[in-house]
């Protein structure tokens, strides 16, 4: 038996604090602790003498008077008359409205460019490789602008799309208008609305909410029902027909609420020199859209690619081996294992599209660098209060965004012994 | 018995028949590679479609390009209502777009501090590389900053002076503990800078005066001010990454906050929000009066921001060494900083290589943001040029050449990373 003779024993002494490892640690620790107080405080300090210099008081009352300037693009009620908290609070919507679109498209446009790189098509295979490398070597920046560019040098103004044989034309069946005052898609409109709930500072539209609420509602029963069906099949060995059931819970109530509400689509026409009608996204929005979802997707390639060729060909010959067809080989073997090594990169991903939302300042998009970080700081000298509100504010979005994702990871992840 | 008919019995080889013709040469690569069942057919042909759309779309415009003109008007007019690019803006531009506003008849000094820059990271890269150029190296920093910002050779000097005086110290305090030595090893050489340097500098300027023509940080601008951020960020983001990667696998609580602290909050905020910082927000931080070269501002709070990516990519390393190394070393008796030194790093390192190279590419990409505070890099000169009446209206052309140059500078540095990987490899599967 080793017995334990290493601590020596006797008394405390001072010089112990600096030679023995087991106090060294704690003096390194008070030692950084009162390097960063002091820090800290000679920054406050700092902060308090100029501020005092300049006559600015520290506080953010500001956020409380009339912000004095339009925004283009508002996703809730808002106008010069409003408060400049109001003001960012539409710039926060914007860049979410911006960061859920781009995630959403990077995602798609990715996972398609990683796997047909991996395609057995020579071209295609190729042609893949091309763009994920000039896409991700080139910086988002110059995306964005030549996005931008795009959009409004190369494309069409509203007026050549008139008279009786116009240069320009709508596409997808004369529903989307392209022009280079920006893109007009039809709006969903509904006759007979259910009103909308006024919550102070916030107006939510009931017809959204019946409408989730329904989905939401016929997704459970759904699940329920193939639930019952699983137990039916573990009990007796023969599944019952679900795929009918399925159609008719999923659908069915959605196309009567929307029927119920005489929802219709409100076509962009042309009328006089501009489109009205429908909602128009700017050039702003879609050259940031556009620009960051083609960039991150070059990314989101390469961490598929990864995923895909990190499962070991073992796994699909075993899976071969048991009897499971190729559908069901990707479905139970590959995918599950895949998104294991793929899931914490994409969240980075997401995390930094979010935050290159913040580029929007390039095209004059109105996210909230450019109104709180902007507008605002410009107008009322501001700068400290508004940018560490800001930081603050993103700082809580990104950490969001990781919380809900690494709780997805965590369900996706392989369970190891 | 004997007369019986022998039946046929062939004592020579067939000659090989050739194969199928769908089975040799190009068919069968093209039936294997590109027509291999329905949906590949499908997509080959619509690559085949995107491509001709694209080159009967893009040749002319390259083909017609125009390379001697002063004006977007007169490439117009040479090009006479054809479709054509005007390549002469770059012509005309290059030099704007490179330098910025650099004295045009110093511009050997940033040439050639680009060109000793490989030199110096020449035996860094490349093991076959005599060692002893990395003296060479370790002074590049001080000879690029004399060059590149001119001004008194004294100033450099007395700072790598400093280093050395740490240096001399660290050698002749070794005797009186470690701890004692590591103090005094940081405090001299700071209080030299601090209190010596100027004195020193203002005396010796007096007695030899050695000095080049200063050259203001506002005149640096285009390609030039992207590799001076990145190069400054990426050789600096580096050590302090793996520092702040220790830090937060520290068994010490307050160094693991402050590293979980730093490295969350720089990784949750825009860089657009940081470099705001650097050019509004330290004026209110720094003692009145204060005021620094918003350049080395710009350096700083890119250094931070790939700092804290840095730490994380080291970190996926060190979570993969296996724990048996660190019991290995601590088995040796080697010390913390002798078993990170000796046993983990270089195998962490290794580990994180591709990480660290796609963070050295990230910074190099967001230096393009600096265009946001008011400093004209590339994007900021090419926007310059647009606003001029010669060449208002110009896009594609400028946006294409710095997005060339960018695109080198990554793509080779992602080539180097693959090969840095395949030289280290030293697993034999």
């Amino acid at each position: 038996m080793a017995t334990d003779s290493g601590a020596p024993t006797g008394s405390f002494r001072l010089s112990m604090l600096l030679y023995d490892s087991r106090y060294r640690s704690l003096t390194i620790q008070v030692f950084a602790f009162f390097v960063l107080m002091f820090g800290a405080a000679w920054l406050v300090y700092n902060t308090k003498t100029n501020l005092e210099a300049l006559g600015k008081p520290f506080g953010f009352d500001f956020l409380f008077n009339t912000s004095g300037y339009d925004i283009a693009q508002r996703p809730i009620e808002y106008s010069s008359q409003s408060t400049h908290l109001r003001a960012a609070m539409v710039g926060l919507l914007n860049t979410l409205i911006l960061a859920v679109m781009a995630c959403v498209t990077a995602t798609v446009l990715g996972v398609f460019a990683g796997v047909l790189r991996l395609s057995n098509n020579w071209i295609i295979a190729r042609l893949m490789t091309i763009y994920i490398e000039t896409f991700r070597n080139v910086p988002v920046l110059i995306w964005i602008i030549v996005t931008s560019a795009v959009m409004s040098e190369s494309m069409p103004p509203p007026s050549a799309f008139r008279g009786a044989d116009p240069s320009a034309s709508m596409i997808l069946w004369d529903s989307v208008a392209v022009t280079n005052r920006g893109v007009y898609i039809p709006a969903p409109l509904v006759e007979h609305s259910l009103g909308s709930l006024n919550i102070p500072g916030v107006q939510l539209s009931l017809d959204a909410i019946a409408f989730l609420v329904v989905v939401a509602l016929s997704i459970w029963v759904n699940r329920r029902v193939l639930a019952h069906a699983t137990k039916v099949q573990n009990a007796t060995g023969v599944r019952p027909a679900t795929w009918w059931k399925s159609l008719l819970i999923l659908f069915l109530p959605a196309i009567v609420l929307l029927y119920a509400m005489g929802f219709h689509l409100e076509y962009p026409a042309l009328r006089g020199f501009n489109f009205s009608g429908g909602i128009q996204m700017r050039n702003s929005l879609i050259a940031m859209w556009i620009g960051l979802s083609i960039y991150t997707a070059a990314f989101i390639a390469e961490i598929v690619r990864a995923g895909i060729m990190a499962i070991s060909k073992g796994q699909t010959e075993a899976a071969f081996a048991l009897g499971l067809q190729p559908g069901k080989t990707m479905r139970l073997v590959i995918l599950p294992q895949a998104l294991r090594v793929i899931v914490p990169p994409l969240i980075s991903q997401y995390l930094n599209i979010t935050k290159n939302t913040s580029l929007g300042l390039a095209v004059g998009y109105m996210d909230l660098r450019s109104t709180l970080g902007g507008i605002t700081i410009n107008q009322t000298g501001r700068e400290l209060e508004g940018m560490l509100l800001m930081m603050l504010i993103y700082l809580i979005v990104s950490l969001v965004i990781s919380t809900v994702m690494n709780f997805y990871n965590d369900r996706v992840k392989l369970r190891e012994r | 018995m004997s007369d019986q008919a022998t039946s046929f019995v062939r004592n020579d080889m067939l000659p090989p028949k050739e194969p199928p013709s769908s089975q040799v040469g190009v068919v069968k690569w093209a039936r294997e590679n590109l027509f291999g069942g329905w949906l590949s057919t499908v997509l080959t042909l619509l690559s085949i479609a995107a491509i001709v759309y694209i080159v009967w779309h893009l040749f002319p415009w390259f083909a017609n390009g125009v390379w001697n003109a002063d004006s977007l008007t007169q490439c117009r007019e040479i090009l006479n209502g054809a479709t054509g690019a005007c390549w002469a803006v770059i012509r005309v531009n290059w030099l704007q777009l490179v330098f910025g506003f650099y004295p045009p008849e110093l511009y050997w000094r940033p040439i050639l501090a680009f060109v000793l820059l490989f030199v110096a990271i020449a035996p860094v890269l490349f093991p076959s590389v005599p060692r002893k150029l990395l003296w060479f190296s370790g002074l590049y920093p001080f000879l690029a900053v004399w060059l590149l910002w001119g001004g008194t050779v004294w100033a450099p000097v007395l700072t790598l002076a400093g280093f050395v005086l740490g240096y001399l110290v660290l050698m002749a305090a070794g005797s009186l503990g470690t701890v004692i030595a590591t103090g005094l090893t940081i405090a001299v050489p700071v209080l030299f800078w601090l209190f010596a340097l100027g004195p020193l500098d203002d005396f010796l300027q007096g007695v030899i005066p050695l000095e080049i023509e200063p050259v203001a940080s506002r005149d640096f601008g285009g390609f030039m001010i992207s590799v001076v951020i990145g190069v400054a960020g990426i050789a600096l983001s580096l050590p302090l990454g793996i520092l702040f990667a220790l830090g937060r696998q520290s068994t010490m609580p307050i160094i693991k906050w402050i590293s979980v602290v730093f490295i969350e909050f720089i990784r949750g905020v825009p860089l657009i929000t940081l470099l705001f910082t650097a050019s509004l927000l330290l004026n209110y931080f720094l003692p009145p009066g204060t005021n620094f070269d918003l350049i080395l501002r710009v350096i700083i709070m890119v250094t931070l921001f790939a700092t804290a990516y840095m730490a994380e990519v080291i970190r996926g390393g060190l979570a993969a060494l296996p724990k048996g190394q660190y019991e290995a070393a601590d088995a040796l008796g080697l010390d913390y900083w002798k078993a990170q030194r000796l046993i983990i790093m270089p195998q962490a390192l290794k580990i994180s290589i591709p990480g660290i190279v796609n963070t050295f590419i990230g910074l190099f990409k967001d230096t393009t943001l600096v265009v946001f505070i008011g400093i004209l890099d590339p994007i900021g000169r090419a926007s310059a040029i647009r606003a001029t009446s010669d060449w208002q209206g110009i896009y594609w052309e400028l946006f294409l050449f710095i997005g060339a140059v960018f695109w080198i500078f990554c793509f080779s540095m992602s080539r180097y990373s693959m090969h840095l990987e395949r030289r280290l490899k030293t697993d034999h599967r």
